[in-house]
């Protein structure tokens, strides 16, 4: 028992660990990237290639006064930070990065991270409402209606991966799809469904994961040319900080979470040496892809980010759902 | 697109966009009633930055006003300095050496494109998509750099003088716009493929903000603004001035009426502007760039008029004069502060994001409408 608490701590400090640095180095590489899209150098004064840069950022947020706007609500203005950032600590402590490396296996894992990941939407809800800004409240109320439309299409994907795989448990929805890139879900070579169309579900999910974590072309929420900042407007020194890591560290989630259920976690694409590096890879490709979007893309409307997913999104993922589990009954 | 809402003004609030908004692209206000999202009511406010241009036209002798008007627009500053000396020639009836008149033409053409591809990037920047504007931003570099080298500077020229110009073009400005011109039509390519296809850019413009013929003549709106609502209107052709009859060019008109159809009579205004300056530096003949005696400026009594294209539209200047040193009165009719005015009329009940975008296809610079 004790034992299980104490890796338990040790799994959450970890955790912390290796979001607030993805957090931080993602900024930079975010930065770098953008930069060699836009044909400029972007930050390469502080250290080789510009790699001291986060953490100095990181001492100029800490060192910055903590400005708390008169009319706002406070406790709850302080709060919501905490709760941007938190829950998505807390998803890194199930998420197996390979078949040892794992803070906590849990059999419920995939709810877990699904259940914390619905919390950040609140925060952004809790944060737009306590500022008393017009601009914040109205960007929150749109971050809220646009989480409550994307986190329904992804969810029916992974109920379609949960009754392809037979378990809740990431770990074991990794290991259903060892030996090999024909076993992944992503394909509709696997055997007992052949689906044909997961290719198309893999496209919903990140879809929908870009809109989960507020990253363009699905940034209304902090649409900078009409809401100033959004929900943040109002923050500044480590209160914002916490925003901008919690973005981060959700777009982790995010990646991790594609690759798991898509493209077979630590496995492999030729069965050979399995393990973490593999895992980073993927979720590193997949974040790389999140930046490239980013500033490639203009903005969608709020309409027309709400029509993709009523209809568009939505009845593909259950037609999917109601297809996956005839073939199931099929072979 | 956005569907017919019934306003209930009881639920309203207002929302301040501006001064300092990252919309509006410089300190013009916006006071929106807002319903939700929709705008039931606008008010733009302006008069942030008056510097008072008109008066000082009545305080400063004709030579000391020029420089004036190159700070009005800082965009497409030598649009409006060429109307100014226009009309000044005109009214004094200086004689203008032919090459000082092409080199002018290329030059105006030069800081068009250079305009408009800061709006393009600007533009797209509003609509969320920040990499455009980096790749059109070096683009101007090179016009920057051109135009640097004969006038002196980067924004604010004063480079044409009443009967002439300051400082003739050498072969290194020759050169180099002969090299930009198929450079800036590969660009222009570029930005084509890169953001008129995108899905996302079409949904966000076409059949956004239908303005109709009648609410341009209404407020007097030209440039893009006008020839995207299927106006055929072009100061250069209707009222033609300078050397610009002497050029073979189109003028693109767009009859769809919406945002997207004011950006694509920019984009092609960029390529019939390149036309011109390839058929410039193809014609332009040898001899003075200034008139060989110069003569004291005196301007009888009476009332003159010159229009001019700029980049923004149509700048009329307008010159009464009582045969003194300075002008009686000086009236500059700015195209932005038409431009804009329509904007509280279009966007009752759009959404504001919509209303932002439509806004940046207006191509404001607030300043100019300022003045």
């Amino acid at each position: 028992m004790s034992l299980t608490l104490l890796n338990v701590i040790i799994a959450v400090v970890i955790a912390i660990a290796f979001a607030a640095l993805n957090a931080a180095y993602l900024v930079w590489a975010e930065r770098r990237g953008a930069a060699r899209i836009q044909r400029r150098p972007g930050p390469n004064i502080n250290g080789p290639f510009g790699l001291f840069q986060p953490p100095l950022d990181g001492v100029k947020l800490m060192a910055k006064q903590l400005l708390i706007p008169g009319d706002v609500d406070k406790i709850l203005f302080m709060v919501a930070p905490v709760l941007a950032m938190a829950p998505a600590i807390t998803s890194f402590v199930t998420i197996p990065f390979s078949d040892h490396i794992v803070g906590h296996n849990m059999h419920i894992g995939i709810l877990l991270v699904f259940a914390f990941a619905s919390m950040g939407g609140m925060a952004l809800l809790l944060a737009g409402w306590s500022s008393r800004n017009k601009y914040s409240v109205m960007s929150s109320v749109r971050a809220v209606s646009q989480a409550i439309a994307y986190e329904i299409p992804m969810l029916i994907t992974v109920i379609t991966i949960v009754m392809i795989t037979g378990t809740t448990d990431l770990m074991g929805i990794v290991k259903s799809q060892a030996g090999g890139f024909w076993h992944w879900n992503i394909f509709p070579f696997k055997a007992g469904v052949f689906n044909p169309l997961m290719l198309l579900s893999f496209l919903v999910f990140f879809i929908s994961s870009l809109a989960e974590t507020n990253r363009a072309p699905f940034d209304l929420g902090e649409a900078e040319s009409e809401l100033v900042a959004g929900f943040h407007t109002e923050y500044g020194s480590m209160g914002f900080g916490l925003f901008f890591m919690g973005e981060y560290a959700n777009i982790v989630i995010g990646a991790s979470l594609t690759t798991i259920l898509f493209l077979g976690g630590w496995d492999c694409p030729f069965g050979l040496f399995p393990g973490v590096w593999w895992f980073l890879l993927k979720i590193y490709l997949l974040i790389a892809t999140f930046i490239w979007i980013r500033w490639t893309f203009p903005r969608t409307t709020i309409y027309g980010l709400l029509n993709l997913s009523w209809k568009i999104l939505i009845p593909f993922s259950l037609f999917n759902l109601l297809l996956t589990a005839g073939l199931l009954k099929v072979f | 697109m956005s569907a017919p809402i019934t306003i209930r003004p009881d639920e309203t609030f207002t929302l301040n966009v501006g001064p300092q908004h990252p919309a509006t692209h410089g300190v013009l206000r916006v006071k929106m009633e807002m319903d939700g999202e929709y705008i039931v009511n606008a008010e733009t406010v302006i008069g942030y930055i008056h510097r008072m241009h008109e008066k000082m036209g009545e305080l400063k002798t004709y030579p000391q006003f020029l420089m004036n008007l190159s700070r009005m627009d800082y965009l497409g500053a030598l649009g409006y300095s060429h109307g100014h000396v226009l009309l000044i020639e005109k009214a004094a009836g200086i004689e203008v050496p032919e090459r000082a008149e092409y080199i002018r033409a290329i030059t105006v053409e030069l800081n068009r494109i250079a305009s408009h591809l800061f709006w393009f990037g600007a533009f797209v920047m509003d609509l969320g998509g920040f990499s455009p504007l980096m790749y059109a931003l070096q683009d101007r570099e090179y016009i920057l750099d051109m135009l640097e080298a004969i006038t002196g500077s980067r924004l604010t020229y004063s480079y044409y003088r009443f009967g002439g110009l300051y400082n003739d073009v050498d072969d290194d400005f020759i050169d180099a716009a002969r090299r930009f011109i198929p450079r800036m039509r590969a660009s222009l390519k570029k930005y084509h493929r890169l953001v008129t296809g995108n899905i996302i850019f079409m949904k966000r413009l076409e059949g956004i903000a239908p303005l109709t013929p009648e609410i341009i003549r209404k407020y007097g709106a030209t440039s893009a603004v006008a020839r995207g609502s299927g106006i055929n209107f072009d100061v250069r052709k209707n009222e033609p001035y300078s050397v610009y009859p002497e050029f073979d060019f189109d003028v693109p008109v767009y009859h769809e009426c919406d945002s997207l159809a004011r950006y694509m009579v920019r984009m092609a205004e960029m390529e019939q502007s390149l036309r011109i300056i390839e058929q410039g530096l193809d014609k332009l003949p040898g001899g003075p760039i200034m008139p060989e005696k110069k003569k004291p400026i005196k301007i009888a009594p009476g009332d003159y008029y010159q229009a001019v294209e700029t980049a923004r539209g149509s700048f009329g200047i307008r010159l009464v004069s009582d045969g003194g040193k300075t002008p009686y009165r000086l009236k500059l009719r700015s195209p932005t502060y038409s431009n804009m005015h329509l904007f509280d009329e279009s966007c009752r009940g759009m959404l504001i994001m919509d209303a932002l975008a439509f806004m940046g296809s207006l191509d404001l610079v607030i300043p100019e409408i300022d003045r």
